[in-house]
C-alpha cells in the first residue's frame, strides 16, 4: 500500500467491517464478503499464519532467558 | 522452597510460543523478549497462584498479554507506524521463507487492528481454544470469534487488494487462491 494513505481507503470491501455485519451478541451475520471467502482463502491463511509463528517457535527457548528460569527456580524465595 | 522441576520444565516448555506471541504484539523482537522476560520473574514470583494440573499456556499468554496492556501498550504506540512493525520484524528472521507472497502477508497481518490480530493468533497459530482464547483476553467467547472472523475476512481482503496494486490481477489471484511456491 502506499504510505500515509489512511487504511480505511484501500479497501474496496463495503462490508467488510460494517456494525451491520455483526449482530448484537457479536456473532458474524451473513455478508457477501463471507461468502466469498472460500475455503481454499482461509485455508490459505491459516497456513501462512502459521508459518509465520512456527518461524519464531523453532527458535526455541532463548539461553538467557533459559538461565533466568532455571535460576529462579533454584532460589528459596523467587522474589529475592 | 524450590520449584517443581515439572512445573519448571512447563514454564520452559511454553517459552517458544510465548515469544511468538510477544512479537505479535510488541512488533519488535527486542521488546518482545523483554516482555517474555518480566512475565516468567512475574510468573515464577507468583507461581503459588497457578494450580497444577491447569492449563500453563493460557496462564502465562494471560500474565504477558496483562503487562503488554498495562506497561507496553503506550510506548508501542509512541513508536508504531503506520506501515506496521510487525512486518518489518519478522523480516529480520533470514530462516523464514522469502517469497514475495509470504511478505505481503506479512504486511497484511500488520495492518489488522491489535484486537483483531491477537484474536486470530491466538485461535489461528497458538492453538489456543476460543474459550482459552477469551479467558486470556477477558473477554466473552462470542467477542474472541467476531475478532477472529473479521481479522480473517479483512485479510482476505488485504491480500487481494495488495496484490492487485502491485503485481496485476494474474499475480493476485495465483497468490491468494492457490498459494502456489510453498511445497
Amino acid at each position: 500500500m502506499k504510505p500515509g494513505k489512511p487504511a480505511n481507503v484501500e479497501s474496496s470491501a463495503p462490508d467488510a467491517e460494517t456494525p451491520q455485519a455483526w449482530d448484537n451478541m457479536g456473532r458474524p451475520t451473513h455478508r457477501k464478503s463471507e461468502v466469498r471467502l472460500g475455503r481454499e482463502v482461509q485455508a490459505r491463511i491459516g497456513q501462512q499464519l502459521r508459518a509465520l509463528y512456527d518461524d519464531v517457535v523453532k527458535e526455541g527457548v532463548p539461553q538467557h532467558i533459559n538461565d533466568l528460569v532455571r535460576r529462579l527456580s533454584e532460589q528459596e524465595d523467587p522474589t529475592a | 522452597m524450590k520449584l517443581d522441576p515439572a512445573i519448571r520444565d512447563q514454564v520452559l516448555s511454553t517459552v517458544p510460543s510465548l515469544r511468538a506471541f510477544a512479537i505479535s504484539l510488541c512488533g519488535h523482537v527486542d521488546r518482545a523478549d523483554d516482555l517474555v522476560q518480566e512475565t516468567l520473574l512475574r510468573a515464577l514470583a507468583h507461581i503459588d497462584s497457578f494450580q497444577p494440573g491447569t492449563n500453563m499456556p493460557a496462564w502465562l499468554f494471560t500474565i504477558l498479554r496483562n503487562l503488554f496492556r498495562s506497561e507496553y501498550r503506550k510506548r508501542r504506540r509512541e513508536v508504531e507506524d503506520a506501515e506496521g512493525r510487525y512486518a518489518d520484524t519478522l523480516k529480520s528472521h533470514p530462516e523464514q521463507t522469502g517469497r514475495v507472497e509470504f511478505n505481503e502477508f506479512r504486511g497484511a497481518l500488520s495492518k489488522l487492528p491489535s484486537d483483531q490480530r491477537e484474536a486470530l493468533i491466538l485461535v489461528g497459530a497458538s492453538g489456543f481454544s476460543y474459550e482459552e482464547a477469551a479467558a486470556i483476553c477477558g473477554c466473552a467467547v462470542g467477542t474472541i470469534k467476531s475478532r477472529v472472523n473479521r481479522a480473517r475476512t479483512r485479510l482476505a481482503d488485504l491480500l487481494s487488494i495488495d496484490s492487485i496494486d502491485d503485481f496485476g490481477p494474474d499475480r493476485a489471484t495465483r497468490a491468494v487462491l492457490t498459494g502456489t511456491g510453498r511445497s
